[in-house]
């Protein structure tokens, strides 16, 4: 007896609940989108009246407007967000304890051992799905299978409020002729390497040569070849088992390009103050400090450097950060968001102490810091602040230690 | 149009924990005693784009929805 395993996708969900608590809105295409005037103007999600007008996910509003001209956009609520999904959350606990989420509007729910067949996995599913519906007013599309990458390709499958089941006997059937792209992991630079091989689909990708993946993708090409084939193992985790945190970062896309050196110390203070308090709040330190910047043409490129001694102030941070942003040519190519991302964690609470005094100065400077986070918390993030934000206060705005924000997520953790 | 109509409710609470309302209030302070509540489940008015508690209640021989969205109480607007 194999497992069962399903994967309830929320569909279009923040538009989904927007269009929810304005019943006004629903005859409309409409989608959540950021703030145009902070350039954080991206389509988040749409309506399935928008969709069928070609609008995506990720793309500007005004691409999404000359596709669909009366496009209504709505700024996002995200305590709505927070408030649907933890209810989502707990219906799907009633039925299992392993319910691992995967971002605000996925979750895989393991239900073997509760159910014996695929069938009652489906009623089960569709239980699900008519309980989301009428307790949350929104819908869901679940997936149905024996791992958990199929149960997610199923619920996508078909969409909305529908379930799709993969088993053992039709997953040839349904998985493989589907594009290779569907799939978690085959992103673009996988999608066109995997091409010039002539291998489009799933099938195809199943069926070729794991060796040669090898050769093209390294290990990721027999994992993706494993996973084509069904060879997914992975155990749906135990409902709030909190993954350990691998690294702590936050970034943002700055309210007007980053073109002087001025611009980018004030957004890596500001980043690196929250990374930092961040830090400390989780009792961490951290060994490597990493960049990433994207530039007005949208190139990326990621940096990284290691600290002498694991540090938790924002002081150090900014200091490596900044040695390693400092390389890039501002003049010829403006930077329109910038991340600080704080890797290689170990625990705060076991210090070397030492006689040097570059650490005992460190040291010095998080208590600073730890009794300005208790000011920020009482009085606000604006009570004390760098000298250096006066001089730029549409830059210095930012808060993206209060401010929301979503962290994408890893499969593997 | 009102989809969503927020009004005053008088309740009760047993001593479990467990609301059930006994008067609604309208806006123009007349008062409509529930005669009994039929149902109480966790239900999304769709209608009114609004979800928590749905108390299915009698009213005048009636039979109308009450939702109690934490802290507020509504109606659905016709």
């Amino acid at each position: 007896m194999g497992r069962i395993i399903l994967h309830c996708d929320l569909n279009g969900f923040y538009a989904s609940v927007e269009c929810f608590y304005h019943p006004e809105l629903r005859a409309f295409p409409v989608a959540v989108a950021g703030d145009p005037e902070l350039r954080h103007g991206i389509i988040l999600a749409k309506n399935g009246i928008a969709k069928q007008y070609g609008v995506k996910t990720g793309e500007a509003i005004w691409q999404a407007r000359e596709k669909c001209p009366g496009l209504i956009t709505v700024k996002p609520h995200f305590e709505l967000y927070q408030k649907h999904s933890r209810l989502a959350r707990m219906i799907y606990t009633e039925y299992s304890d392993r319910v691992e989420s995967f971002g605000p509007d996925e979750c895989w729910l393991d239900l073997s051992g509760r159910v014996d067949s695929m069938q009652a996995g489906q009623r089960t599913a569709d239980e699900i799905r008519r309980r989301i519906r009428e307790e949350l007013g929104i819908t869901v599309s679940v997936g149905v299978s024996f791992n958990k990458i199929f149960a997610k390709l199923g619920s996508d499958y078909k969409k909305p409020d529908a379930t799709t089941v993969i088993s053992e006997d039709n997953f040839r059937q349904i998985v493989w002729p589907l594009a290779a792209s569907e799939m978690i992991y085959v992103g673009k630079a996988t999608t066109r390497k995997l091409a010039r091989f002539g291998i489009h689909t799933l099938g195809q990708l199943a069926v070729a040569d794991p060796q040669a993946l090898r050769g093209l993708l390294g290990k990721n090409g027999v994992m993706l070849w494993r996973w084509a084939n069904g060879q997914d193992y992975a155990a749906v985790r135990q409902y709030q088992a909190e993954p350990a945190v691998k690294s702590i970062g936050n970034s943002t896309t700055a309210p007007h390009d980053i073109v002087s050196d001025d611009d980018l110390r004030i957004t890596l203070h500001l980043l690196c103050e929250s990374v930092a308090s961040r830090l400390r709040d989780q009792g961490y330190r951290c060994g490597t400090v990493q960049i990433h910047i994207r530039d007005k043409t949208l190139f990326v490129y990621e940096r990284q450097a290691p600290l002498p001694y694991p540090a938790g102030d924002a002081e150090s941070l900014f200091h490596a950060a900044y040695k390693l942003a400092s390389r890039h040519n501002l003049r010829e190519h403006p930077v329109r968001s910038l991340g600080v991302r704080a890797c290689a964690l170990v625990d705060d609470k076991v210090t070397q102490l030492s006689i040097f005094p570059e650490i005992q100065r460190m040291q010095k400077q998080e208590e600073l810091e730890r009794a300005m986070d208790d000011l920020k918390n009482r009085f606000g993030a604006k009570i004390v602040q760098r000298g250096l934000m006066l001089t730029d206060r549409k830059m210095s705005a930012l808060d993206p230690k209060r401010d929301h924000t979503v962290h994408p997520e890893s499969y593997f953790r | 149009m009102d989809y969503k109509i927020y009004v005053r409710v008088r309740s009760e609470t047993d001593i479990d924990g467990n609301v059930l309302p006994t008067h609604i209030i309208w806006s123009d302070d007349r008062v409509f005693p529930v005669d009994r509540v039929l149902d109480v489940q966790r239900r999304a008015s769709t209608k009114a784009g609004g979800l928590g508690m749905r108390y299915t209640v009698r009213i005048h021989g009636k039979e109308r929805y009450l939702f109690f969205e934490n802290p507020r109480w509504f109606v659905e607007g016709k």
